[in-house]
């Protein structure tokens, strides 16, 4: 697949973390699934690279935003899956609140009334 | 990243392959599902993912810490480099080891002794008090240790306010008498005043101290120490109130002292009350056994406390002009007083360290630089293909660094015996106790190895990825050996090393033969094959003057009796064997001495007739005592040649009159003038002090129940120890014998710690001296390695193997010579110091000096020998073949 609609990854990093966390408020999931789920959401503006979901998936790990088992997945083939945790909730709620302030002063500043919709 | 995941970094890079694996089995099944072929699906899958590796690589840094990483691959490299030469490996770490190892032991050594305070409660307010006399108006210079007498420390207490309080303590001596079979024991003991323990702070272990109406005279209560509590009485509970019997008088236990209590020394066993068994000498100002130790009051400096005193002090003296009341009070911190002895030696033992310390350093790095020669180009290489100079001089930085850690180790285990052995052999040290390893002691060598590893690394680091140097080596002959300023640099490293191994050669030298010259003193007497003990009888059985000479006669004829005995001599001490107190006299037939005229005292001796010719001191006028001289006839005095010399100046001292204050002799109340019958020979009361004025009394007067026999044997003395014990044995076999030594172990036990220190500075010096000859050989050996193309050229064009010889040796020899110099004017500066601890040896002693240049060149000459031999040895189609 060619490299369409590429978002700069700058951006993307700082914020795959926050939306690695609120994919999995839908429930636990595989690698794969989160990569999926973020692409199809985001109208596959974003893409996630595997060279970028994987390092983030463990720091989150490390963080103890989000803990790991492995299990078997819709198609009976063994994955590891996330879960968030308690810690990790609060931290998507942090950044979350963070995001939103960010985008309507980036908003406010590119003159858009009321901030970015 | 964490702790965790690094140390795990392998288990979960398996686990993150699994994923990616299972991440492509989703992706290609939706691919499948999305109708591609299975082949398609599963390429698309691989692109969609990316490179594996990439992810497993930012995983593994994710989970890495750089400098850590950095850190590990150094180490891997320095030990890899460092095991391809195992004997260079193995002689720095021994280099280090033997530094390290000595300054550790010495640092725990002097800390415990110099910088520890006392075990006492706040020890910076202890202070001790010595009387001193003036001379013309004119304090001494070096400070005295003269004891207090009793009435001087009553009046000293109850006029002055400076001092919270002030306790008094003095010597003494018992036989504990055994009980249930036990054998006596002669035993030292000290009295101490009621408020002793009070001053230093001390809680008895078991008990208590004595109370102040027990320290009257009369009263016998003993206060035991813990070692004795233990050995003797086997740690019983219900010590206290039990009865002991010294000098078969019993005494009742009021308790027992902590165990670490070791006040004035571990040799005391027994505490009594101070007063204890003190009769009219409480009331005298001439009886100076006493030791003052007062606690300051807070807020009172040092100076106005002395005011104080000095002023009592003064008082005293003008209020007594008869008797001998000294005018002048010293007071020093307790913590100064204990440790001033050994202060200078340890001292100067840390400067000793130090210097190997940089000889060790110097020699590492001087190893390193050598070595650093040898890659020379492998650093060219790599600096050319742009590596960083601070990674390099990090990477052999690591190797001075890692050989440090090793040689600390290797030391911090070497201390731990050395420490061992030193304060076993350095017993009389103050505080030998508390002598131990501790995390203070772990740190500063943890301080030493970075010092060393950072003086030993960063010079041949430095040298060896300096810029001009590379370049200058990259022009040069492709297997020139070193740049000239490298070698320049190890031979001047070289030469102060062997500077500083002059220095401490020369010190060490100085101190030794001091040493000798203090060995060999002339004591005044016969040393050779004399053996002494004492022995001291119990009052309650040798109750009348009769009594006492009968047993001091047979004895005397009895050992004389033994074969192989050559001469006997009785008295209360034996020459060098301590100062044992003095007397002021006034001469019956001179004028009365004018007021404030210096007062005359001298040494006093008790002696039998045989004293004199069993010890071998020459007669130089008059006579001998006789066997008529005692009891109530034996009012006569014998004196030294100094004292006829200083108080008779001009006159004849025999048949003058000494008049000696009257209680100062117990038993002789009524008669005090004592008629010189004759001169003997000086002889010294200690080793290293000049001889004083000595006048002896008749032993066999009857009052001395206590004396040292010395027994002149025509062989081996200690031989004689049984035989003569035997003796004593058969007269009183329950009276103890203590100190059984020969007149050699006498005078050497007086040496003390001259003689350990001469010892350690020659230890030191012997192992610069090896470090330095290592120096040498090393630095050469590699220095011809590196020649070995060169000498073979030139032996091809004709060179004489001799012409190779000559020349390395010199080339060698030049920077031994030069630090010879360097080292002997450095000397002349540095020994000055050691000048108060030299006994009648000059500074720059030539015997000394020349010694120091002969060994060293002869080290030297052996240290180059081999290299140059060897380079001379080179074959020349061999060493051209080499590259």
């Amino acid at each position: 697949m060619a490299k369409k609609n590429q978002v700069d990854s700058e951006m993307l990093k700082g914020t795959l973390d926050m939306m690695i966390l609120r994919t999995l408020v839908g429930g636990d999931a595989h690698g794969h699934t989160i990569a999926k789920v973020i692409e199809h959401t985001s109208e596959d503006v974003l893409e996630v690279e595997q060279g970028s979901l994987y390092p983030a998936l463990h720091r989150l790990e490390d963080r103890r935003w989000v803990s790991s088992y492995w299990g078997v997945s819709e198609n009976n083939r063994k994955a590891k899956f996330y879960k968030m945790t308690a810690e990790g909730r609060k931290q998507l709620v942090r950044e979350v609140t963070r995001w939103r302030q960010m985008t309507r002063a980036i908003g406010l500043v590119m003159g858009e009334e009321g901030g970015a919709q | 990243m964490s702790w965790f995941r690094f140390f795990r970094r392998k288990r979960s890079d398996a686990e993150l392959q699994e994923e990616m694996t299972s991440f492509l089995n989703e992706e290609t099944a939706d691919n499948v599902a999305r109708g591609m072929s299975e082949e398609e699906a599963r390429r698309q899958a691989h692109v969609k993912l990316g490179s594996r590796e990439k992810v497993r690589e930012s995983l593994w840094a994710q989970n890495s810490f750089q400098p850590l990483t950095s850190l590990a691959r150094d180490v891997k490299f320095a030990s890899r480099t460092l095991r391809r030469t195992p004997g260079f490996s193995f002689l720095a770490v021994l280099v280090v080891a033997l530094c390290i190892g000595a300054a550790t032991s010495l640092f725990t050594i002097a800390r415990s002794v110099l910088l520890r305070p006392l075990p006492f409660h706040d020890p910076d307010k202890l202070v001790m008090l010595y009387e001193d006399r003036t001379k013309d108006g004119v304090p001494p210079a070096k400070p005295g240790y003269n004891p207090v007498s009793p009435a001087d420390f009553y009046d000293w207490r109850s006029k002055t306010h400076g001092f919270e309080d002030m306790a008094v303590t003095r010597g003494a001596g018992y036989n504990l008498t055994g009980e249930r079979g036990e054998l006596p024991e002669s035993v030292r003991a000290a009295a101490g005043s009621w408020n002793l323990m009070r001053v230093l702070g001390v809680q008895p272990a078991v008990g208590r101290w004595f109370t102040e109406a027990e320290d009257k005279p009369g009263t016998t209560s003993v206060m035991l120490t813990w070692s004795v509590y233990q050995r003797r009485f086997g740690g019983d509970a219900a010590i206290v109130g039990r009865q002991i019997h010294l000098d078969d008088k019993p005494y009742t236990v009021v308790g027992v002292l902590p165990s670490w209590f070791r006040y004035p020394d571990a040799g005391i066993v027994l505490w009594v009350p101070y007063q204890g068994d003190m009769g009219e000498t409480l009331q005298h100002h001439d009886y100076h056994q006493s030791q003052v130790i007062a606690r300051m009051k807070d807020g009172v400096s040092l100076a106005s406390a002395v005011a104080q005193v000095q002023a009592v002090q003064m008082q005293l003296h003008l209020a007594y002009p008869d008797e001998p009341v000294h005018d002048l009070v010293e007071m020093r911190p307790m913590h100064e007083d204990v440790t001033g002895d050994v202060k200078q030696p340890l001292q100067l033992m840390l400067g000793a360290v130090a210097c190997m310390l940089l000889i060790g350093c110097l020699n590492v790095s001087n190893l390193l630089v050598a070595r650093g020669a040898a890659r020379q180009r492998e650093v060219a290489i790599r600096s050319a293909l742009g590596a960083q100079r601070a990674a390099l001089i990090r990477e052999q930085m690591t190797e001075s660094v890692l050989i440090c850690i090793a040689g600390g180790t290797l030391g911090v285990a070497l201390s731990v015996l050395a420490t061992q052995i030193l304060a076993h052999a350095w017993k009389d040290l103050p505080t030998v106790q508390s002598i131990h390893l501790d995390g203070t002691v772990i740190a500063f060598a943890c301080a030493l190895v970075c010092v060393a590893a950072l003086v030993a690394g960063l010079v041949p680091a430095l040298s060896s990825t300096d810029k001009s140097m590379l370049s200058a080596m990259q022009s040069s002959t492709r297997t020139g050996g070193g740049s000239i300023g490298r070698t320049a640099l190890r031979k001047w490293m070289l030469t102060a090393e062997i500077a500083i191994t002059v220095v401490l050669l020369v010190a060490a030298g100085l101190l030794g033969k001091s040493f000798l010259k203090l060995r060999t003193t002339d004591v005044g007497c016969v040393t050779k094959n004399v053996l002494t003990l004492r022995y001291s009888l119990p009052e309650k059985q040798y109750d009348t003057p009769e009594k006492v000479n009968s047993f001091q006669e047979s004895l005397l004829e009895r050992v004389r009796a033994l074969p192989g005995v050559k001469g006997v001599a009785l008295g209360n001490t034996v020459p060098a064997a301590g100062y044992w107190g003095d007397f002021v006299f006034t001469v019956k037939e001179h004028p009365p001495l004018q007021a404030g005229a210096p007062i005359q005292v001298g040494l006093v001796r008790w002696a039998d007739p045989g004293y004199f010719t069993g010890l071998g001191i020459p007669l130089v006028r008059g006579r001998f005592f006789t066997n008529q001289d005692r009891l109530e006839r034996a009012y006569k005095v014998i004196v030294s040649k100094q004292l006829a010399d200083r108080y008779f100046p001009g006159e004849d001292a025999i048949s003058r009159h000494l008049h000696v204050a009257a209680h100062a002799l117990k038993g002789k109340p009524d008669a005090t003038d004592y008629e010189i019958v004759g001169v003997v020979g000086d002889v010294i009361y200690q080793v290293g002090k000049e001889a004083r004025p000595m006048m002896y009394f008749p032993l066999l007067d009857g009052t001395m129940s206590g004396a040292t026999l010395a027994v002149r044997t025509q062989y081996d003395s200690l031989q004689f120890a049984l035989p003569v014990q035997k003796q004593i044995a058969a007269l009183d076999a329950g009276l103890p014998v203590a100190d059984v030594r020969t007149m050699d172990q006498v005078v050497g036990e007086s040496l003390g710690n001259q003689s350990l220190s001469a010892a350690l500075v020659l230890a030191f010096a012997v192992l610069s001296l090896l470090l330095a000859s290592v120096g040498l050989y090393g630095v050469l050996s590699y220095l011809t390695v590196q020649r070995t193309q060169e000498l073979g050229i030139r032996m091809a064009l004709g060179a004489q193997r001799e012409q190779l010889l000559t020349q390395m040796l010199l080339d060698g020899m030049k920077p031994a010579l030069f630090g010879l110099g360097l080292g002997m004017v450095a000397s002349f500066a540095v020994t000055r110091v050691l000048q108060t601890m030299l006994f009648a040896t000059k500074p720059l002693d030539p015997v000394v000096l020349f010694g120091v240049v002969a060994t060293l060149l002869v080290v030297a000459m052996c240290a180059c020998l081999v290299p140059a031999w060897r380079a001379s040895r080179i074959e020349p189609m061999q060493a051209l073949r080499m590259e």
